[in-house]
């Protein structure tokens, strides 16, 4: 069986049709690109997935582990397994991130039937996982997001997801304004995750992403309709030729 | 300001039976105020302090004098931080020698009943007494100038630091009519004095009485006073309050204002920085639901240079409540170099709830830092997206949200029993409201 089956879906935001008939199918273990040019919908189809309000699907299905996502709200999605790591991640005042990071790993496990974590347990969970990531002291300390630069606040996303431990990640540009070093960190942190039950959905605008996170699939999203699907050289194809070569098509 | 007085019916009678004797300077002092309060009458929406909230009901109310009532120990269990090891207790308006103790106080520290001061510790008393809360053109400082009595005083000598925080607990009750106190509370802490002071208002819910209590607080040079005011009156209740403070050089003030009950609540602040190098903190954090009304209004103002002051405001509001808040910050022509900051805020839960803010700055020096800012609205939807995609539920995020808004305040008290009861009654009220917001959204 599957684990994410996309079928003709369609997503309005702010009034206007962006997503007309995505159909995609993902299976454990797989990483898929979407990529495609600025207004392609690749992030409407990213937060769409994850249940944001302001994005109302019109029409098509989405079966995720043989559940109908849709119906799901964003947090019953969290809780059975599907992570976004946001493209610009909420900065939430006065919520310390660390305890932000318990009570959200304490919702999943209380949902799962799993006792809740104590502080020490919880704190050798954080540590082992900060690791990878450099997430120091001090960000776990500061309230969630506030005054993070960019390249922390896209550790953090990746940091979540490593204590989350999903099913199905949905990565939303997680590229955008990253310097080298720490576009590294963050494709170490999501390697490291890769695993025959676990999926990713990468959304990017560029081919950089995937030479470090190398995808299994690729799919270019143009006008809100996957227009083309191949494997990792498509990225290559892209890089080379730009969205140009694919609106031509 | 044109203040139509309006003929206050409703006192005249309880103003002819105001308390006599006592003092002689005490005794001038309670007729100007009856005097004042003649002229003044309860104020109206014509007011510019009073534009947004109304208080006509008070005329159309016949006020009892308030007197002893049944249960005052029992009426101490349910509120924040009764149990402290040093607590004044007043009921009604009157001291309450049995349920109040101050064993353990360094020597020469007074804390007790203000009536005993009034004979005992007259130098003190008459020379602090009424120099802060000006009843010449505040209604409800004249009408509690003119019933002055009784209430708490406490008195700090030069140099003592004082560990133990004092707690003045105002119970107010009634048992059958509805009455009127005017507790009145006098601190003066000396040179290099440091204490903590906590003002608690409670009343069980159910009963109607308006309470109108006036406070003065006196920092000393270099001396230091924490003041705590926690109103958990009847929601039935009138609560009506001034509290005014005066800081002199290198000394420091700090307000933390917490309301949570009345059916009408004004609290006033009103700080002068008189002396250089002085700093003021001045937070308050209300909760409104149903049909409350809570208004703050604050007055900042620098008398001398080099003072700093810091404000937080910030209010929770649900049902269909209104708030007003008002913050003025004056600075006069000598505080150069003053650094004053305002802050308000305010979280509507509901379509229903209202609040009017204003910030008003009186700046009259060149050489000063300045600044204010007012936010109101809902909660950051986006902030609640973010926390239900880690798998919290809206409720759990929305609770995570409105706890984090309020603990800026509540993390600025720096006693820890005192805090954490306080968190726990004011989340508890905050639960009860919520789940009055889900009842009505389904």
């Amino acid at each position: 069986m599957s684990m994410l089956e996309v079928r003709n879906l369609q997503v309005k935001a702010e009034d206007k049709d962006i997503l007309k008939g995505i159909d995609l199918t993902v299976n454990p273990g797989e990483v898929h690109a979407i990529m495609g040019p600025n207004g392609s919908g690749k992030s409407t189809l990213a937060r769409a997935l994850s249940g944001h309000p302001e994005y109302v699907v019109t029409g098509g299905e989405v079966i995720y582990e043989g559940k109908d996502l849709l119906a799901m709200d964003p947090d019953e999605r969290a809780r059975e397994g599907v992570f976004m790591a946001f493209q610009y991640p909420v900065e939430i005042a006065g919520v310390n991130n660390s305890y932000f990071l318990k009570a959200a790993l304490n919702a999943k496990r209380k949902h799962h039937g799993q006792p809740e974590l104590d502080a020490m347990e919880f704190m050798q969970l954080v540590q082992e996982k900060a690791k990878l990531l450099e997430i120091d002291r001090s960000m776990l300390t500061r309230a969630v997001n506030e005054g993070f630069s960019g390249g922390e606040k896209k550790r953090n996303e990746i940091f979540q997801m490593a204590l989350l431990e999903p099913k199905l990640a949905i990565l939303d540009e997680t590229d955008s304004g990253l310097d080298i070093d720490a576009l590294k960190l963050v494709a170490n942190g999501v390697n490291a995750m890769r695993s025959p039950e676990r999926a990713f959905i990468v959304v990017t605008h560029y081919q950089r992403l995937l030479n470090y996170i190398v995808p299994d699939f690729v799919h270019v999203l143009s006008g809100g309709k996957i227009v083309k699907s191949g494997g990792k050289e498509l990225a290559h194809e892209l890089e080379a030729k730009g969205y140009g070569w694919i609106d031509a098509a | 300001m044109t203040q139509l007085a309006e003929k206050p019916a409703a006192f005249a009678m309880a103003l002819e039976k105001r308390p006599t004797g006592g003092a002689r300077w005490l005794e001038d002092l309670r007729s100007r105020g009856a005097a004042r309060f003649a002229a003044l009458g309860i104020p109206t929406v014509r007011d510019e302090d009073w534009r947004f909230t109304n208080v006509s009901v008070l005329n159309s109310v016949e006020f009892a004098p308030a007197g002893p009532i049944s249960g005052a120990a029992e009426r101490l269990h349910g509120f924040a931080y009764t149990d402290a090891p040093v607590r004044l207790v007043i009921v009604n308006g009157r001291f309450d020698t049995t349920l109040s103790r101050t064993k353990g106080l360094p020597a020469g520290v007074v804390a007790g009943s203000l009536a005993a001061a009034i004979t005992d510790h007259a130098d003190v008393v008459q020379r602090y007494f009424g120099q802060l809360a000006d009843f010449t053109s505040r209604s409800f400082v004249a009408l509690n100038t003119a019933f002055v009595q009784d209430g708490a005083f406490v008195y700090v000598p030069d140099g003592v630091v004082l560990d133990t925080p004092i707690h003045i607990v105002f119970v107010s009750g009634a048992d059958a009519t509805t009455v009127m106190a005017h507790p009145r509370t006098l601190i003066v802490g000396g040179a290099g004095s440091q204490a903590r002071i906590i003002e608690s208002y409670i009343g069980t819910t159910g009963e109607s009485y308006l309470n109108n209590a006036v406070s003065e607080v006196f920092v000393g040079e270099n001396g230091s006073i924490d003041h705590y005011k926690v109103q958990q009156e009847s929601v039935d209740a009138y609560h009506i309050a001034s509290l005014h403070a005066h800081t002199s050089r290198s000394s420091r003030f700090s307000s933390h204002s917490f309301t949570l009950g009345g059916r009408i609540v004004r609290n006033d602040a009103v700080v002068i920085l008189d002396g250089e190098g002085g700093d003021c903190t001045l937070n308050g954090l209300y909760l409104a639901d149903r049909e409350r009304l809570v208004d703050n209004h604050t007055t900042m103002d620098h008398a001398k240079a080099h003072c700093g002051s810091h404000e937080v405001y910030k209010g929770i509001l649900g049902g269909t409540s209104r708030a007003v808040f008002n913050g003025k910050i004056i600075v006069r022509q000598d505080a150069q170099k003053t650094d004053a900051k305002q802050t308000n805020r305010a979280l509507l839960l509901t379509d229903g709830a209202t609040i009017n803010t204003k910030p008003q700055l009186e700046i009259f020096a060149d050489d000063v830092k300045c600044t204010h800012g007012a936010a109101i609205g809902q909660l950051d939807e986006e902030a609640i997206f973010y926390l239900r995609t880690r798998g919290m539920t809206y409720a759990e995020a929305r609770d995570m949200l409105i706890h984090a808004f309020a603990g800026q305040v509540l993390e600025g008290v720096q006693i820890e029993p005192l805090r954490e009861s306080l968190e726990a009654e004011l989340f508890d009220q905050l639960a009860r409201d919520l789940a009055e917001v889900d009842g009505a959204g389904q």
